[in-house]
């Protein structure tokens, strides 16, 4: 590893993961891309070596795995100045309504595992005294909804944690930067009707993680219309938004 | 089903999308009557399966990449700004690009594109080293122009019919920086553009754009764009080595009506251009490779002025031997017309590197038209001035072009079909622009 920052990307192998990856390199990073299955990153990595002349390294990391936690963040060769957390399961509402297995596998992806490896590298960036940790939450956090509060909820208790992590990280010189991206194309929402004018490609989620990250940027929409749409829909006293299906 | 197009927005055509995410899934996704997309900027039903059409662009790592050769291996997905904004602040250029930067590598590839620099150092496909083809019957393949030739030949510039182009190998050219040295030259007709050109032959780049507007003696009156790499002592001071890419600022909103281009707008719009162009005329000046390769990449979705019917692109390539009478006859029945676009670009090109390459040494001439009236009509008339003057017409920008018109522009169609053949005997692999002009009926 050489002086120059470095970034670590959980979830390495997701669009969102590989764009993001991609605009830090770009930007000279030397990048970390860890994910279930290491085989899957190592394209990915070759890319990011070939086009920026970074060093890429590959780690195994699960989740869902919370007891692999510890051991992972010390077995990495050296503490990133970035850590960015894209792991997430959209599932299918449907069946987690009813399929208990389903709503734990969604909760604890979205909310359990990515808050506390989050929390574990905030401990070690607060001993440091530096250090930005992302947290790709979600609009659907902002309000349960009808159609996915499986998901929203547990994107709501990752939003709520970084935002109580962010007031008491600021003071020991670290920064957390809570990204919520709407709709982006990518395998996640593939065959699902998205909202063409409120939908946007990987790589403008990855640039906009780079800038939220340059200019320690708190809360991220994506897209300014998105932060619109949330306002409203957050506004709509309960009675009225009980009645909507969406 | 899908309704997708290209470029042109001509014809609409239904087709089963898939999106796979791996070699293996490409592989499974091909069935009969499939063709491979990339970007979308083939004018016509070229990119648009005859069944379904597998969309490459997610496929777009760079494998490897040797900054001492300049050699790459990249996945075909891959565009080619990526390419263009990733190693251009690296020192390394695309050898050959076309008129947008918006395009596959494997779209580049299987319509082996030619940029300003045909004339003298050839088309996309002179610079790709070996192409990971997984072909009709399935098989994946390594073809190169030693292993595999054949199916090397008929993939450069085999508009993807010899199967799906999945990674390539190819060569980057060293630059000092991304400028280019420009020096505009008008020529007040289309002797003065042909001369004006013909003297090009020695600048690395050379173009006309032609004023279709213009008739009578002002016939063919055109500027005409030579280029050279700039070195970093000719930056201007400050400039950095390598200019920032923009994204498109400008964007067409929405179908304009097909009447916002008329007669009026287009002779107003090219009388200022010319003049803008004589006053910059004769001193050379640096300018950023943006706006010198991709002008219009500035407008994005341009393809949208031309209103919901869409237009087409007439581009024909005719031999050198009396060129300048059949020209000056399609100028002149354009021009009487008055409905062409003012995009007129003239160019002379150089041998073609595969069997099915649009590229022959003569001069080519690509003009635009609204799809509207009588216009196919019109556009086959001129196939036949083409076709009797030994030219021929480029298979990525055509939508309507007759099977006579093919045979009797490519002599080599037989070779073409006959490794087509071997490569995917049962008749996997086949475009709505196959169906229309290749395959047996």
């Amino acid at each position: 590893m050489t002086s120059r920052k470095s970034v670590l990307v959980l979830g390495g192998s997701s669009d969102i993961g590989r764009a993001a990856a991609r605009a830090f390199a770009r930007c000279g990073y030397d990048v970390g891309l860890a994910g279930r299955d290491v085989g899957v990153l190592e394209p990915d990595a070759a890319d990011l070596r070939a086009r920026y002349n970074v060093d890429v390294g590959v780690y195994r990391f699960d989740v869902l795995d919370t007891a692999s936690f510890e051991g992972f963040v010390g077995s990495l060769p050296v503490l990133p100045d970035v850590v960015i957390s894209i792991v997430g399961l959209l599932g299918v509402q449907q069946n987690a309504e009813s399929d208990l297995a389903q709503a734990t596998a969604i909760m604890r992806s979205n909310y359990e595992g990515p808050s506390l490896i989050l929390g574990l590298f905030a401990e070690r960036f607060l001993a440091r005294g530096s250090g930005t940790l992302v947290g790709v939450s979600s609009v659907a956090g902002d309000r349960g909804r009808a159609s996915n509060y499986v998901y929203g909820s547990a994107k709501a208790g990752f939003s709520a944690f970084l935002s109580g992590l962010r007031a008491r990280a600021s003071r020991g010189g670290v920064h957390v930067v809570t990204v919520k991206p709407g709709f982006v194309r990518t395998r996640m929402t593939e065959g699902m009707k998205l909202i063409g004018p409120l939908t946007v490609e990987a790589s403008v989620v990855g640039d906009a993680i780079l800038r939220a990250v340059e200019n320690k940027t708190d809360v991220v929409y994506v897209s300014g219309k998105w932060r619109l749409v949330m306002l409203i829909i957050k506004t709509l006293p309960e009675a009225v938004f009980k009645k909507l299906k969406f | 089903m899908t309704l997708v197009s290209g470029w042109g927005r001509f014809p609409v055509v239904d087709t089963e999308m898939l999106r796979p995410r791996s070699f293996e899934a490409v592989g499974e996704a091909v069935v009969s009557g499939t063709v491979a997309r990339g970007n979308g900027r083939a004018y016509g039903d070229a990119a648009i399966g005859a069944a379904r059409t597998v969309a490459m662009t997610g496929f777009d790592r760079v494998r490897s990449f040797d900054s001492a050769t300049g050699r790459i291996r990249l996945e075909a997905g891959m565009l080619l700004s990526d390419l263009i904004d990733t190693f251009g602040p690296r020192g390394f250029l695309p050898f050959v690009v076309p008129g947008t930067r918006f395009v596959s590598i494997g779209g580049a590839i299987a319509a082996d594109v030619h940029g300003k620099n045909h004339h003298c150092e050839g088309g996309f496909g002179r610079y790709v080293d070996s192409i990971l083809l997984r072909t009709g019957q399935g098989e994946v393949i390594e073809a190169s122009r030693e292993q595999n030739s054949d199916a090397f030949f008929a993939t450069v510039g085999g508009m993807g019919l010899t199967g799906v182009i999945l990674e390539a190998t190819m060569r980057l050219r060293k630059v000092e920086t991304g400028w280019i040295r420009e020096r505009v030259i008008p020529a007040s007709d289309l002797d003065a553009a042909m001369r004006a050109l013909d003297a090009g032959d020695a600048a690395t780049y050379s173009v006309a754009w032609i004023d279709c507007v213009a008739r009578g003696k002002d016939l063919g009156r055109s500027l005409i764009y030579l280029g050279e790499h700039a070195g970093k002592d000719e930056l201007p001071a400050g400039a950095a080595a390598f200019p920032a890419g923009k994204d498109p600022g400008l964007a067409v909103p929405m179908d304009l009506p097909s009447m916002t281009l008329n007669r009026f707008s287009i002779r107003a719009f090219n009388e200022l251009y010319y003049r803008m162009g004589v006053r910059r005329a004769g001193r050379s000046h640096v300018v950023s490779l943006y706006p010198y390769f991709f002008p219009l990449d500035s407008i994005a979705d341009w393809n949208r002025i031309y209103g919901k019917r869409g237009f087409l692109q007439h581009q024909c390539v005719i031999p050198e031997n009396g060129a300048r009478a059949v020209l000056g006859e399609i100028l002149d029945r354009v021009a009487r017309r008055g409905d062409a676009s003012f995009l007129a670009v003239l160019k002379k090109l150089g041998q073609g590197d595969g069997i099915l390459s649009f590229p022959l040494p003569g001069y080519t001439l690509a003009l635009d038209f609204p799809v509207k009236g009588d216009i196919l009509t019109f556009l086959d008339e001129i196939d036949r001035l083409v076709v009797a003057a030994g030219g021929r017409l480029y298979l990525a920008k055509d939508a309507r072009q007759s099977r006579a018109t093919l045979e009797a522009g490519y002599p080599a169609l037989s070779r073409f079909n006959a490794i087509r053949k071997s490569l995917d005997p049962a008749g996997n692999i086949r475009s709505k622009l196959s169906q229309r002009l290749f395959d047996e009926v």
